[in-house]
This record gives structure tokens, C-alpha cells and sequence, in this order.
């Protein structure tokens, strides 16, 4: 079971069979009789709060009522027409501050209906049992759209135009679709080459083609898709790494979290990975989560996670530092790395003790040293934007309207690319069907013109 | 500890809690785990003419809500398919092994008068306390003119009730089925007959589901079904007002009655003594848990008499059947109004969209800075209680009388045409 950490039984490295336990699925799915315990103990509430917390508004009553009443397939359908990406959602949403933490069962029994769980088994059975696709393509329109990025914006959004009759081309720059589905999310959450089976679900519909390895600025320039399609929806993501400026980070053993969370996620066979022995990670957010708790079960010994900032503001949820914190991993706040030591590969980082005056962090004069043969900077990322020249930039992200059009007509975006935007999947897939719809609308005012 | 001994048809029971005639009275092994669980008593499966019937294989089906909430059995067994004197030899044993527990013989046999009688005097002889005429089931036996085909015909109540009075001297029970207009009608007829005490209700009449892949009527006997008897909580509204109605009718409120129907928690219990039964018969309860919810019956319904400051059953019984009143009778001037108690509230929404979209348009939602608040528009609240009802917070929504000064006063009291009161 995936829940509990594999450790070492004899001090020693992990083996392999206790590594495969450890990445397996954090949550095993729920069996009938948990599904339909939980499924009857919805409220079924009129106007649900959990609705409005989700950025993709699924009808999550209606799902779970549909669960209740042993129509499966039709609550695969509720929640896969308001997010075709619900199956990834289930498993990685931070449901915890989303529609769970809307429950209103939070108020008086202190424990919200399983919304994630109820999902995944809805949308697990689906693809288990059907071989049809649950939606059907309208009528072809004979226009034809390009998605930059086959991440959960660019599906999703190419899914939607495919259904609503349109061709789709997406143009992926890594070898696999998917996006952070395929590379970025901790292994345990997408067990089972789940981001994989869920891409081909969603292309599965037919008029979407995914180019892989196909990036903008070496392959094609934003200009060329803008005038060879009827359309151009970009949701490239943020692929540039923060740096930490600080001496020592271009030793042997810095690297980037997300670069040892796509290694993870492309092996086959994890026990082939050296793990290291003292790891540090530096950065507050999931992706610091997500190496961290990785390290510790690949088998690293001692895995500190350095933040600059204290609890309160970290950017994972309280349910992440939770995680971490029972998978083993030391969480260190208020440390700020001012040297990363070493000769050839790292040693050791230097910190310097931080603390809050006035609202400003403010460095105390007091050192210390945590040895590392591993250093994992989570920093955040930013937004290339070389390739985007003609597009307005605000706050370093792509400025959209409200229905993702760009400052340029007939170009839109999504996702983690645009702003404001918070940086979660449910949050792409929604950007992405609202693009789509959008784009919809604009080619159909187009032909009402040209007629 | 209240207590809980019963009198009924002059039987003294140590609790009011017996085991109804059914697969659970089947036999002396069931009967004693029974008495050992604490029962009072049992009524034993009902036994007829030999030879014994045969019973089919697959005999349950239950009526669920979504989850695993079981409301109501229906079955389709007959009888006891074992031979009477088989029957009998076990009753006597458990006689001498249970000697302070009742045992209540059931029968039915075809409406022949010599057959009742003969059948009454041999079960009388096992040393039963008393005998119950199954007049009531709806399945099977009255294809054969019996159970509810007699039952179904006051006559014949009077009759088979009269055979038996005739040749036992123990009490007679007369079990009444509910698949008529007018319990009342059986009950007098019963009482004409000699009966000392009424039990009811035996099993509704009902086809409890149907298979959608075999398109059969559940429980499917190889792919056919058929109609059987409903039972279990769904059916003990049913049983309430039946017993009520012979409670407060003049012509048989001197009846005992044996209540049946449903009675699964303490509370049950209560409610049917309160409306006058004298002792009361479990099944499907036990069917669902086994016997050891004997022991929250029995606690529970002490408990409850503890907290109300009575010492006995008589104390209680019958207090609700002078509330129970017919329609006109009512109060046409109170007047009730639902109040949401915000604090408790925990924003569903369930209150308002019931009342808007099935009732009085009478509680609005405004969304707040937190939330949403819900507020019941008196003047639109007709008090019917749903929103109270859907709450799944307790005491959250309370119903609460208006004080408007107007005197009780019925419909009869009130001219339907002008709307003025009669005598003003």
C-alpha cells in the first residue's frame, strides 16, 4: 500500500520491492462498499458550496447522487463534461482546499464527504468498462485550431474543440503529452501511467493530432500557427527555473526539483536511481513537497526541506507539510541558503537564519550547515517568453481576457502561462475549455460574417 | 429499571417484546437462543393441517434506500413445512425449558369447522399459553383459501375466531391482515367471535422489487415471481394507525392488542403502546440484526419510562390514543412557524429548495460574506414542518406555535361557505 512509507529493514538501501511499494498509489482507490457509504452520506445540497470551489464547477451532487443510485457511467459522464481531465484531478487536486474543504459536513460532523475519492472511482470505472468514448464530435466545422502544449491546458482545450467539431493540431516540445500530468506530479499520484491512459482517453474523441517534440521558436514560430490556422491556443506552461544566485549551484548534485521529478517519472525501474544520502530541498511550494517525500522513498537517509519563510507561508497546504512531515522529511523554516558548498559535487549548503520584522524577512547574522550530497531547488518557474514577443506580458505571465483571448486576435492561452491564475491542473483544464468555447464562438461569428 | 411486565388476554409476560410467528419461531433451536437473548415470548411459526406445505427456494426481498438501510422485507414463505407433531413435541420441550417464557401457538387450516378444531385442541395440548389464528397472509396460503383470504371476509373472522373459542380454554388471539378497507371490520367481527385479543398487522400485500435483468418480480423463483408480504419499518405507519383505530373505536377499544408491524427500536414500542397495545410481537428486526437488540428494547423502553416518571406499561398505554383524533376535529386556528436557528445552520440549502421548489416559497437564501444565510418568511410559512424534516441538523430548524389568540376551533365550527364562525 502506498499510504505508509517502505522503510529500510536493515539500515541500509531500500529494496526494490519496498521502492515499488512506496510509489505506489498514496491513496488506494475505494472499494463498492466505501464508495457507496460515502456516496450516502452526500447531502445532495441545493446550490453546493463545493460546486462554486471548483474551477472547472463540476456538479459534484449530482455525481455522487448518481454514485448513490448505481449509475456509474453517468457520473463519469457528470463529471468528465464539466472536466475531461477529472480522473487526474481526482487524484492530484488539493481537494483540501478546494471543493472538500466547501463541504458543508466541515460544519458540525468535522469531516467532509471524500469528493476526490468518489471522483476517481467514477472516472476509473468509466475507463475501465467502456470502450466507447462518452462524447461524441458535433458536426465538422472544417476549421482547424493549434494547441501549443499538450499540457492540461492545451487538452483540455483541444478536447473541447474537438467536440464541439473542430480539427486540432498540438504541438508538444517533450517526447510525451501530458504536461506536468506526465512529468511533474509526485509518481504516487499518477500511479500507473495514469497522465498516459488519460491522454489517449482525451484524444481518443478523434480530430486531434499531438505533434511530440515539436517547440515553439525551434520548430515553428507563433506567427506560422497564426497563419496557417483558424486559431492558435497557447498553454505553454512556465519551463524556465528560478535560480538561487548564490555561490556553489552549478556544482555537481544542484539540480532542479522538477528535473529529479521527471527522472522519477520516466524510470522504469526505480531502484536503478542512486537516491543520495542527505538531500536537501529548497522552496515552500508542492513541487518542494513532491521531491522531498519522493527522496525519502526512493531511500535517501536525511531529507531536509529549507524554506525562507515560516509555516504560514508556505505554499502547499496544510494536508502536503503533513504528508512530508510522516514521510520523514525534516521541514527547516525560516533558512535562507546563502552558499552551496562543496569541491566538484556539493558538501554541505549554508544557511542563514531568518526572521520577520516588520512584515520584511531580515537575515540574523546567525549561520548554519546542513550536509548534502543532494540539493533540489522548487523555486518556481517563469515564463519563456522569447517566442511571445508579440503578446502582452503582465506580471511576468500572459495578460488574457476573461475568456483567454490574448492581446493578439485569435490567439489564446491558458494555464500556468497566463495571470492571474493559480498554478493547478483544475485550473488549466478550466482555462483550457473556456479558451476552447470561446475560440468557438469567434469562428462561428466569423463565418456568420464571411456569409 | 421501570417495570416492563405485560398483561395481555390475561398472559403475564416478564417485557411486552415477543418474537411475531415467523421463520425466526420456526423451531425449538431459534425459540431457545431467543429466550436466552432475554425475549418474553414467541409466537410460533404457524402450524396447520398435515401433510406440511413445501416451501420454494429464494423467499426475501427487501426494499432499500440508496445505501445499505434496509426498509422492508417482503416474503413469500408459507407456513411451517415441518410436521405438526414435530411442531408440538418442540413446543412442549421448550415449555418445560422456558417456564417463566410465553409461547403463543399460531395456525390457519382451510374453513372447514371440524379441521380448526381439531387442529385448535392439538396445539392447545402441546401447552401453549394461547392460541393465534393466522388470518393474514397475503401470499400463498390464500391462493388456498386461507391467511388472508379469510381474513379479508369478517365472517369467516367471526367464525374460525368462534371454532376455536369453543374447544380451548386458553386465550385466543385473532391476527388481523391490514390488505382490507377497514380494520374495524375484522376487529368486531373478531370480538363477536370471542376473541380475547386482536394482533395485528400481518404482512402488507406487495411485489418489493423487480429484477431489471431478469425483468422478474423479486425474490425470483427461476426467473418468476410473485406478490408476498411486506414488512419491516416501511410498513409500521400502517400498522400505528390500524391499531390506533381499534384502540379509540367504542365497538372494540375493549380488545387487548398484540401490536405488530415495524417495531424495531424502543421508540417503536413506546409509540405503539402509547396507542394502546397491550404487548407487541418483533420480526423483521430481528431478521435484519438477530436477537441481542433485545437488549437495547428492553433498556431503552425502561430508560424512557425512567425519564417520564413511569413505573409500569399501563402507566403510559393508551395515553395517545385520546390525541388521536379525526381530521375535523383539529384546531384550525394554531399556527406554526419555522424557525432556523442560524447559529446551528450549516448552509445545505436542503430547507430552501424544498420549500421553493415543492411548498410555500417561504425561506430565502442571501448569499452573505462567508456564505449564504437562510430566513423563513412567516408570512409565507404554512407550517407544514418539510423544511424541518429535510434538515440534517438536529434541533437546527424548530416549529413554533404563534401565539394569536384565536380560540380552538374546528372545521365543523367554521362555515365552509362564508368563512364565519357557526353561532356568532
Amino acid at each position: 500500500m502506498g499510504e505508509h512509507l517502505q522503510a529500510s529493514l536493515t539500515g541500509g538501501a531500500l529494496s526494490k520491492d519496498a521502492i515499488d511499494a512506496n510509489f505506489e498509489d498514496l491513496h488506494p482507490p475505494l472499494n463498492a462498499q466505501q464508495v457507496n457509504s460515502w456516496a450516502n452520506r452526500c447531502l445532495f445540497c441545493y446550490d453546493a458550496p463545493c460546486i462554486t470551489a471548483c474551477p472547472t464547477a463540476i456538479d459534484i451532487p449530482r455525481f455522487i447522487r448518481q454514485i448513490a443510485t448505481d449509475n456509474i457511467t453517468g457520473a463519469a459522464k457528470t463529471i468528465l463534461s464539466a472536466n475531461i481531465m477529472g480522473g487526474t484531478c481526482a487524484r492530484a487536486c488539493p481537494t483540501e482546499i478546494l471543493c472538500e474543504q466547501q463541504c458543508v459536513l466541515n460544519t458540525g460532523e468535522h469531516e467532509p464527504i471524500e469528493i476526490g475519492a468518489l471522483q476517481r472511482y467514477a472516472v476509473d470505472y468509466l475507463m475501465d468498462t467502456t470502450n466507447t468514448h462518452p462524447f461524441v464530435r458535433g458536426p465538422k466545422t472544417g476549421k482547424t485550431i493549434a494547441v501549443i502544449g499538450a499540457g492540461p491546458a492545451g487538452l483540455a482545450c483541444a478536447h473541447e474543440l474537438a467536440r464541439l467539431g473542430h480539427d486540432v493540431v498540438v504541438f508538444e516540445a517533450k517526447a510525451k503529452a501530458g504536461g506536468l500530468n506526465e512529468y511533474g506530479l509526485a509518481a504516487y499520484k499518477m500511479a500507473g501511467d495514469y497522465a498516459a491512459k488519460e491522454t489517449k482517453f482525451i484524444t481518443d474523441i478523434g480530430g486531434i493530432t499531438v505533434k511530440a517534440g515539436k517547440s515553439l521558436g525551434d520548430d515553428f514560430s507563433l506567427s506560422d500557427l497564426r497563419d496557417k490556422y483558424d486559431a492558435v491556443f497557447i498553454g505553454i506552461g512556465l519551463t524556465k527555473m528560478r535560480k538561487l544566485g548564490i555561490a556553489g549551484e552549478a556544482l555537481a548534485g544542484v539540480s532542479n526539483a522538477l528535473d529529479f521529478i521527471e527522472t522519477i517519472r520516466q524510470t522504469s525501474d526505480l531502484s536503478t536511481l542512486d537516491p543520495g544520502r542527505d538531500i536537501v530541498v529548497i522552496g515552500g511550494g508542492n513541487t518542494a513537497i513532491d521531491a522531498a517525500v519522493q527522496a525519502k522513498r526512493l531511500g535517501a537517509k536525511n531529507v531536509t526541506l529549507a524554506y525562507r519563510r515560516g509555516l504560514a507561508q508556505m505554499g502547499e497546504t496544510k494536508w502536503e507539510q503533513d504528508l512530508a512531515a510522516t514521510n520523514g522529511v525534516m521541514i527547516k523554516h525560516w533558512a535562507n541558503p546563502v552558499e552551496i558548498i562543496g569541491e566538484n559535487s556539493v558538501k554541505s549548503v549554508r544557511f542563514e537564519q531568518i526572521n520577520l520584522q516588520d512584515g520584511k524577512l531580515c537575515g540574523t547574522g546567525d549561520y548554519f550547515h546542513i550536509c548534502a550530497d543532494r540539493v533540489y531547488k522548487a523555486l518556481g518557474q517563469t515564463l519563456v517568453t522569447d517566442e511571445l514577443t508579440a503578446l502582452k506580458v503582465e506580471n511576468g505571465k500572459l495578460k488574457v481576457g476573461s475568456d483567454g483571448l490574448t492581446s493578439v486576435a485569435g490567439i489564446y492561452a491558458g494555464g500556468d502561462c497566463i495571470a492571474p491564475g493559480e498554478d493547478l491542473t483544475v485550473q488549466a483544464v478550466a482555462d483550457g475549455k473556456t479558451a476552447a468555447i470561446a475560440i468557438d464562438k469567434m469562428l462561428a461569428i466569423d463565418k456568420m460574417l464571411e456569409s | 429499571m421501570a417495570d416492563l411486565r405485560c398483561v395481555i388476554a390475561g398472559i403475564e409476560s416478564i417485557n411486552p417484546f415477543w418474537l411475531a410467528s415467523a421463520p425466526p419461531t420456526d423451531k425449538q433451536y431459534n425459540v431457545e437462543r431467543a429466550f436466552a437473548a432475554g425475549w418474553g415470548g414467541v409466537v410460533w411459526k404457524t402450524l396447520g393441517v398435515d401433510p406440511p406445505v413445501v416451501n420454494v427456494s429464494s423467499r426475501y426481498g427487501v426494499h432499500k434506500d440508496t445505501g445499505r438501510g434496509i426498509l422492508g422485507i417482503n416474503n413469500i414463505e408459507l407456513i411451517s413445512d415441518r410436521p405438526l407433531d414435530v411442531n408440538l413435541r418442540e413446543i412442549e420441550q421448550v415449555r418445560k425449558n422456558w417456564p417463566d417464557r410465553i409461547i403463543i401457538g399460531s395456525m390457519m387450516a382451510p374453513v372447514e369447522e371440524e379441521l380448526w378444531k381439531e387442529l385448535a385442541i392439538k396445539i392447545a395440548g402441546s401447552g401453549v399459553h394461547g392460541i393465534e389464528l393466522n388470518l393474514g397472509c397475503p401470499h400463498g396460503m390464500c391462493e388456498r383459501g386461507m391467511g388472508s383470504a379469510i381474513g379479508q371476509v369478517p365472517e369467516l373472522v367471526e367464525n374460525t375466531t368462534r371454532w376455536v373459542r369453543e374447544v380451548v380454554d386458553i386465550p385466543v388471539f385473532t391476527k388481523l391482515t391490514p390488505n382490507t378497507t377497514d380494520i374495524l371490520l375484522p376487529a368486531e367481527a373478531a370480538l363477536k367471535g370471542g376473541a380475547h385479543a386482536v394482533a395485528l398487522i400481518n404482512t402488507v400485500n406487495s411485489i418489493i422489487g423487480v429484477d431489471l435483468d431478469v425483468m422478474a418480480p423479486t425474490p425470483v423463483v427461476d426467473g418468476k415471481g410473485t406478490h408476498g408480504g411486506y414488512c419491516g419499518s416501511a410498513v409500521k405507519p400502517i400498522a400505528l394507525h390500524m391499531v390506533a383505530e381499534i384502540a379509540r373505536a367504542v365497538e372494540t377499544r375493549d380488545l387487548d392488542i398484540s401490536a405488530i408491524g415495524g417495531i424495531t427500536t424502543w421508540r417503536d414500542a413506546a409509540e405503539f403502546i402509547a396507542l394502546g397495545a397491550n404487548a407487541l410481537q418483533v420480526c423483521t428486526a430481528v431478521m435484519l440484526y438477530g436477537f441481542k437488540i433485545i437488549e437495547d428494547l428492553n433498556e431503552g423502553l425502561s430508560d424512557f419510562m425512567d425519564a417520564k416518571g413511569y413505573k409500569s406499561i399501563e402507566d403510559f398505554r393508551g395515553l395517545a390514543t385520546k390525541n388521536t383524533v379525526n381530521w375535523n376535529d383539529l384546531n384550525m386556528n394554531y399556527d406554526l412557524k419555522a424557525v432556523i436557528d442560524k447559529d446551528k445552520c450549516i448552509e445545505c440549502g436542503l430547507c430552501h429548495i424544498v420549500c421553493e421548489d415543492t411548498s410555500h416559497q417561504a425561506i430565502t437564501i442571501k448569499p452573505t460574506e462567508t456564505g449564504r444565510e437562510f430566513t423563513v418568511v412567516d408570512a409565507d410559512c404554512v407550517g407544514c414542518n418539510l423544511c424541518a424534516h429535510v434538515c440534517p441538523v438536529p434541533d437546527c430548524i424548530t416549529m413554533e406555535p404563534v401565539d394569536n389568540g384565536l380560540p380552538y376551533q374546528t372545521w365543523p365550527e367554521i362555515s365552509p361557505i362564508s368563512g364565519e364562525v357557526r353561532g356568532e
